[in-house]
């Protein structure tokens, strides 16, 4: 992994944010002739405050619901000038799932050349932790005390029926994955999706130190998958090849998460139920059953 | 100024006749304006097109009240609306019909614009198109001439069919 | 070269010889024939842009902004529902300082649905920074089209400009249309903040209460700078092509008793009652504003001014009334007239003048209004 460094020192991030742990290794991996486009999210902050930047790529702040938009005039403007600048999105669940998925439905429709990266941490964090779609089964929000009743908005089919050439899921705890990924992405002609889960200590209700570790047992309990899909075809990644032969308990999980006390065994088993049935999906795609 | 009405039902080609009396006005040196009444009208639907010539430009945008001239490009609109309405005492009816209709007040004259487009096969979705017939018939009246009414065909077609058309009714009309 | 045109297709033929590199538009009633008309030119070769078919007006604007931003000439158009939804991005591409043009088919809001001309949808936007021009003919929306080019990319300006015509009244009618050669009438655009990877900076990012402000206030600098830039626009317009605009149009004020101010088509319509009030010996005369932002002095002073208003601000009044009165300082007869379609014609129009009760507002065609 490249030494130089694009998120540099004096970022506004909470300790152990692994979000802006995950945009160090996704502009790593992008390199410098890339621009960056953050709609409203933690990334707004994170990236410092006017006079000053954190962040050593143009970044460029754009509307809420817009970042899919904007990258689209940016992109086809950039390659008008003949210039194969990077055009890379960084942007919250909330900007991506909820106000922003018609931009991005948009983009992707449109072939745009970029690549989008939703850095999920599972609510609106910049706001303080309310309930956004994706928000999974159980987790307490602040708008949602008892849990959320409904399970997370699967994004990844959403954009998958969209067919882009390339997209994939990442987590800041796999930093050499992450990397390979958005390197392939920008490779790649045309619009590109990764989906990073983003541990998020004051939001999730665990110790600062522990958002790798977090992330870790996300993977090795399946509750978040790591893979690519590539033209359609579909390829587990190794870390969550290698955890799924004998995954941990979903408990292990979920325990050290405030987020989840007090959880009720009924909810417990449909998280788990859904975790099989996704894997099981998974597996099929991969084998090429369907 | 000299006010016209077109009477057409959508898919003739009403609005096209508007717009193309008005330009080859402006050929003819002098000043238009065309324009529909758009109402929630699809095809078929009653449409209203209004055309306004003059030796000054013209600065009026509301609808025509009283017209010089009403051409009622299909006949089966007059069930529906009164083509007569406003019409200016001792103006001007002119109807697409094999027959002769009178309008008491009115100077009134009939062309066959259906058949001489059916004649040329300009026919598009099923409906004969008019509008350059249209334009044929009124430069016999004289208010064009057939020169920049053909000129106009030119510049907005490149159907040769077009400007035949225009020709036939030119011939076609009696005035 | 004399030829016809709509509204709409004289403003997208201005647009076809500005040379916008990157249009992003999304199709409405009546604004429509301007997307179809620049998507042909596009796909004929006639224009060479990036032509982006977004899925919302929001997104016209966002993607217009995200160009924008690289330093090229951008262009969108639009209409009511259209302009209100993209509205948050309008004070977005003010407030990022960035010179799009945008043609805005002026039109009703809903409920009901209304397609016909009223200037509500633009008035809704006058707080956000762009600067705003209504036009009266076919020839002043393409002329229009092109001067706002150059005054939205002026160094002293570097703000939005949007160019406003009604609904099916001037969208719709064909008139002659004398076109021009424009040449370096637009010379090529600089934008001083363009986003550079070579000199990484961000843009929009947070922006405390000890900074904001000055950032505002240079947007109202620009704004006042703007009036000497349109007026030279103005000038060199008239110098290359002939044709003369102001940010008013007069008719027949220089001795009148009484002035009809209003903008848009109704402009026109206004002339016509003035010829006729004169016959009748009554000295009325016109004026037509064409800027509304930046908003000009108007010289209306020791007579009696006839606002017509085709929009409303709820609990308030017209707003061009309202604006004339604030500005002047001067007492006027208010009228609402021509809201969502509703035809004036130059008899109405005489009518209000003959009829006029300076310091009242009148709502035409309504029975019990004061």
């Amino acid at each position: 992994m490249p030494k130089e460094e694009f998120v540099l020192k004096g970022t506004s991030a909470c300790p152990g944010c692994s979000a802006s742990l995950a945009l160090r290794y996704v502009l790593k991996a992008a390199g410098p002739d890339t621009v960056l486009i953050v709609p409203a999210c933690c990334t707004s902050v994170v990236q410092g405050m006017y006079p000053n930047t954190a962040v050593n790529v143009p970044v460029v702040n754009v509307g809420f619901a817009t970042a899919g938009a904007s990258a689209s005039g940016m992109s086809n403007a950039l390659r008008a000038l003949g210039k194969k600048t990077n055009v890379v999105v960084y942007a919250g669940d909330g900007g991506t799932l909820d106000i922003g998925i018609q931009a991005l439905s948009g983009a992707l429709e449109r072939g745009t050349d970029f690549l989008y990266v939703c850095y999920d941490n599972e609510a609106y964090g910049n706001t303080g932790m309310q309930r956004s779609g994706g928000t999974p089964l159980g987790a307490k929000t602040t708008t949602t005390p008892l849990g959320k009743p409904e399970v997370k908005k699967d994004i990844e089919r959403i954009v998958a029926a969209h067919e882009p050439p390339f997209m994939a899921t990442a987590c800041a705890a796999y930093p050499q994955d992450l990397f390979r990924k958005v390197k392939k992405a920008l490779s790649i002609r045309g619009p590109s999706f990764i989906h990073v889960l983003a541990p998020c200590p004051p939001g999730w209700r665990y110790p600062t130190e522990k958002s790798v570790e977090i992330g870790k047992l996300a993977v090795k309990s399946g509750v978040w998958v790591l893979y690519e899909r590539e033209y359609g075809q579909l390829a587990i990644s190794s870390p969550s090849r290698t955890a799924l032969k004998n995954p941990i308990p979903l408990e292990e999980y979920l325990a050290p998460q405030g987020r989840f006390a007090g959880i009720d065994p009924k909810t417990l088993d449909i998280l788990k139920q859904r975790i099989a049935k996704n894997l099981q999906r998974l597996a099929r795609e991969e084998s090429g059953v369907c | 100024m000299f006010e016209i009405r077109i009477h057409s039902r959508g898919g003739q080609g009403g609005v096209t006749a508007a717009r193309l009396i008005a330009l080859a006005a402006i050929r003819d040196g002098r000043y238009a304006t065309a324009f529909p009444f758009y109402g929630a009208e699809r095809r078929g639907a009653p449409v209203v097109s209004f055309v306004r010539i003059d030796d000054a430009p013209v600065k009026v945008y509301s609808q025509i009240q009283q017209p010089d001239l009403v051409f009622v490009m299909d006949m089966g609109v007059m069930d529906v609306v009164d083509v007569l309405h406003g019409l200016k005492e001792g103006g001007t009816v002119v109807t697409n019909s094999a027959h002769k209709h009178e309008f008491a007040g009115f100077r009134t004259f009939n062309i066959d614009l259906t058949g001489i487009a059916l004649k040329e096969d300009l026919v598009v979705a099923g409906n004969p198109i008019l509008d350059t017939a249209v334009i044929g018939a009124l430069a016999k009246l004289g208010i064009i001439t057939i020169e920049s009414a053909k000129k106009a065909i030119a510049e907005m077609f490149t159907d040769e069919r077009d400007i035949k058309t225009a020709d036939d009714a030119f011939r076609e009309m009696t005035v | 070269m004399l030829t016809v045109a709509t509204g709409n297709k004289a403003v997208a033929l201005a647009v076809k010889q500005a040379k916008p590199v990157v249009v992003a538009i999304y199709p409405i009633t009546p604004q429509t024939e301007i997307v179809e008309q620049i998507a042909q030119y596009v796909s004929q070769g006639d224009l060479s842009a990036r032509y982006i078919d977004v899925e919302s007006e929001h997104s016209a604007m966002a993607a217009c902004i995200g160009a924008s931003m690289t330093g090229v000439r951008t262009f969108t158009a639009t209409s009511s529902q259209g302009l209100l939804y993209m509205h948050e991005m309008t004070n977005w591409a003010a407030g990022a300082r960035l010179p799009i043009v945008m043609a805005n088919v002026n039109r009703a809001i809903g409920p009901g649905w209304n397609i016909w001309a009223e200037h509500t949808d633009a008035m809704q936007e006058r707080d956000t920074g762009w600067l705003q021009v209504y036009v009266s003919t076919v020839q002043e929306a393409y002329d229009t089209t092109l001067m706002a080019f150059r005054i939205a990319e002026h160094n002293d300006v570097l703000l939005p400009v949007m160019v406003n015509l009604d609904g099916f009244l001037l969208s719709h009618v064909m008139q002659p249309l004398d076109t021009v050669e424009p040449a370096d009438f637009i010379p090529p655009l600089h934008l001083p903040h363009t986003v550079d990877p070579k000199n990484p900076m961000g843009y929009g990012t947070l922006t405390g209460p000890d900074e904001y402000f000055k950032f505002r206030w240079d947007i109202e600098r620009s704004m006042r700078d703007s009036l000497r830039v349109i007026e030279a626009a103005h000038k060199e317009f008239f110098q290359r092509f002939g044709r003369t605009y102001g940010f008013t149009e007069d008719y027949r004020c220089e001795d009148a008793d009484v002035v009809v101010v209003s903008m848009g088509t109704l402009g026109k319509e206004v002339e016509v009652a003035v010829d006729n009030l004169r016959n009748e010996g009554i000295r009325a005369g016109s004026m037509r504003l064409r800027w509304f932002r930046p908003f000009p002095k108007l010289d209306l002073m020791n007579r009696d001014v006839v606002v017509i208003d085709r929009d409303y601000s709820f609990g308030f009044g017209g707003v061009l009334a309202h604006s004339i009165q604030a500005k002047n300082r001067t007492g006027v007869f208010s009228v609402i007239a021509g809201l969502g379609g509703q035809e004036v014609t130059y008899d109405d129009i005489a009518g209000f003048v003959k009829n006029r009760h300076i310091g009242r507002e009148y709502w035409f065609g309504v029975s019990d209004n004061v």
